[in-house]
């Protein structure tokens, strides 16, 4: 099921005026914000139909920019977010893309610094809810239900033994896992949903083991 | 877990709890949380609908200048005068559109289910609350009863104007907070079932069409529209009234409906009302013609 609390349907506490273009386009910042894992200095951001339509009375620009920075769907600064970003020397660049997406409300986010980039397709559904449909060109569904723990690795024999090694002698539990690699022996991306938050020393952990690139983690 | 209104419904009845409860174990047990910490994170929200009313009720207006004050102008309307539709439902008209007021202005709201929607559920508990006189803990209980039907709206359909028009909000919006008033004036969990079932038949094909694309127009006056919808609703499920058509089955229509709305009338600001010689002037005015 999509939606697995009734904090989902009651819920989030938010800035206004829109829950799927305001509150769901800040968390589909704040994801790639925590999956970028430091903070950015360029975004261009992509937006699909309804987004790309709408955004501007929607404040889905500034609620994008306000989730690259970090911020909870009620801070009061979000509706400053554009000049916030700009007094960081982040700068971003918002395109409105004509091309067709299963979801109406859909965002294509490319950002980075001076050495690394990530990109990252986020749709909102409804009422604050996003999913995170795609990761640096590998497809995942990610609800955000859950904590998750992302691993990008390289495609070896070995890569996903030891992973689940560490994670079993953490006692960490693994609640649902998808393998997507783009082709043989390339890198691969590893999505593990857990039950319970995972400590930083594990993360660490994982990240020394072999064919092991990179490491990210979403709190749910 | 619950996935129908049949089995929410079901599952109140052989335990004999209401539907609130029903919705409490099943967060406790998805979430592993203790009820305390469940009630607490609901008192929190339940705090933001009653600051938002107040701001309402002191006046707001967005930055467009599109919405605002309406909640004001009703409040010295019933002090003034004898309202025709009665006071209870006025006074829910008045916190539905406040609320969405200051979500316009884009002050702090609670979504329920949605920001565009989030007036009915709150406008009605505070309205209703004059006469019921719930204990806190009721009224926390209000917003676990809403969110249970609203649970399985998501979960079968969809809450959001761009996935499945106004009619999956606001339709959503007043048709949860009929349940919660059944619920609150002392009704079972089948006239819960029946108030909800009344309230989305009543907004079938409701579509979303935003002036400039904003939530402001008409997306507060449908707030007002879905608030004493609920009203009605539940004193008919109240009353004995039943819909022909089951709660679960109102609620495919709707995703059905929602599926064949195109895209133009699902919150893309180009159809319907936006679409209005003064829809059309509005949004030129407010982003240029070029937009």
């Amino acid at each position: 099921m999509k939606y697995n609390s009734v904090f989902d349907i009651i819920g989030p506490v938010m800035i206004g005026p829109s829950s799927s273009h305001t509150a769901g386009a800040a968390r589909i910042g704040k994801a790639a914000r925590t999956l970028f894992g430091k903070s950015p200095k360029w975004a261009k951001i992509y937006l699909y139909e309804s987004f790309a339509k709408t955004y501007k009375g929607h404040g889905t620009d500034f609620a994008l920019a306000g989730g690259l920075l970090g911020f909870e769907t009620d801070d009061t600064r979000m509706s400053n977010a554009l000049n916030i970003a700009k007094e960081r020397d982040f700068y971003i660049e918002f395109i409105e893309d004509s091309a067709a997406v299963d979801h109406p409300n859909t965002a294509r986010i490319v950002l980075g610094n001076e050495t690394d980039t990530l990109e990252l397709v986020g749709v909102s559904i409804g009422g604050g809810k996003v999913e995170i449909t795609e990761l640096n060109g590998f497809e995942l569904r990610l609800s955000g239900n859950h904590p998750a723990i992302l691993i990008m690795h390289n495609d070896r024999f070995g890569a996903i033994a030891s992973v689940t090694t560490i994670l079993a002698k953490h006692q960490i539990n693994i609640g649902h896992m998808e393998v997507n690699r783009k082709d043989v022996g390339k890198e691969a991306l590893m999505v593990i949903e857990v039950d319970q938050n995972v400590d930083d020393d594990v993360l660490h952990e994982l990240d020394n083991a072999e064919h092991i690139i990179q490491i990210s983690k979403i709190v749910s | 877990m619950f996935r129908t209104v049949k089995e929410l419904v079901e599952i109140a009845e052989n335990e004999n709890i209401l539907i609130s409860e029903v919705m409490i174990r099943q967060e406790m047990e998805v979430k592993e949380k203790t009820r305390e910490e469940i009630y607490g994170e609901m008192e929190k929200n339940l705090q933001v609908m009653e600051n938002a009313i107040e701001d309402a009720l002191k006046g707001v207006e967005s930055v467009t200048g599109l919405t605002g004050g309406d909640a004001v102008l009703i409040q010295n309307y019933m002090k003034e005068k004898t309202p025709l539709s009665g006071n209870l439902l006025l006074d829910a008209v008045s916190k539905a559109m406040g609320t969405n007021e200051v979500n316009a202005a884009m002050g702090t709201i609670c979504a329920t289910p949605t920001a565009g929607s989030a007036g009915c559920v709150p406008g009605t508990l505070f309205a209703v609350k004059n006469q019921l006189h719930p204990t806190r803990e009721q009224m926390i209980r209000y917003l676990f009863t809403a969110g249970a039907f609203g649970f399985v709206v998501a979960n079968n359909a969809f809450i959001s104007g761009a996935a499945g028009g106004c009619q999956a909000e606001v339709g959503s919006a007043g048709a949860m907070a009929s349940a919660a008033i059944v619920e609150m004036a002392g009704g079972t969990p089948q006239q819960s079932a029946e108030a909800f079932a009344m309230t989305l038949k009543n907004m079938l094909g409701l579509v979303c069409d935003p002036v400039a694309g904003l939530v402001e127009v008409p997306c507060v006056k449908r707030n007002a529209g879905g608030s004493s919808l609920a009203i009605v609703s539940a004193d008919m499920a109240l009353a004995g009234v039943t819909s022909r058509i089951p709660c679960d089955e109102v609620i495919g229509a709707m995703y059905r409906i929602g599926k064949q709305m195109p895209s133009s009338l699902r919150e893309t600001g180009e159809g319907g009302l936006a679409d209005t010689p003064t829809g059309r002037f509005l949004k030129d005015k407010l982003f240029g013609i070029t937009s």
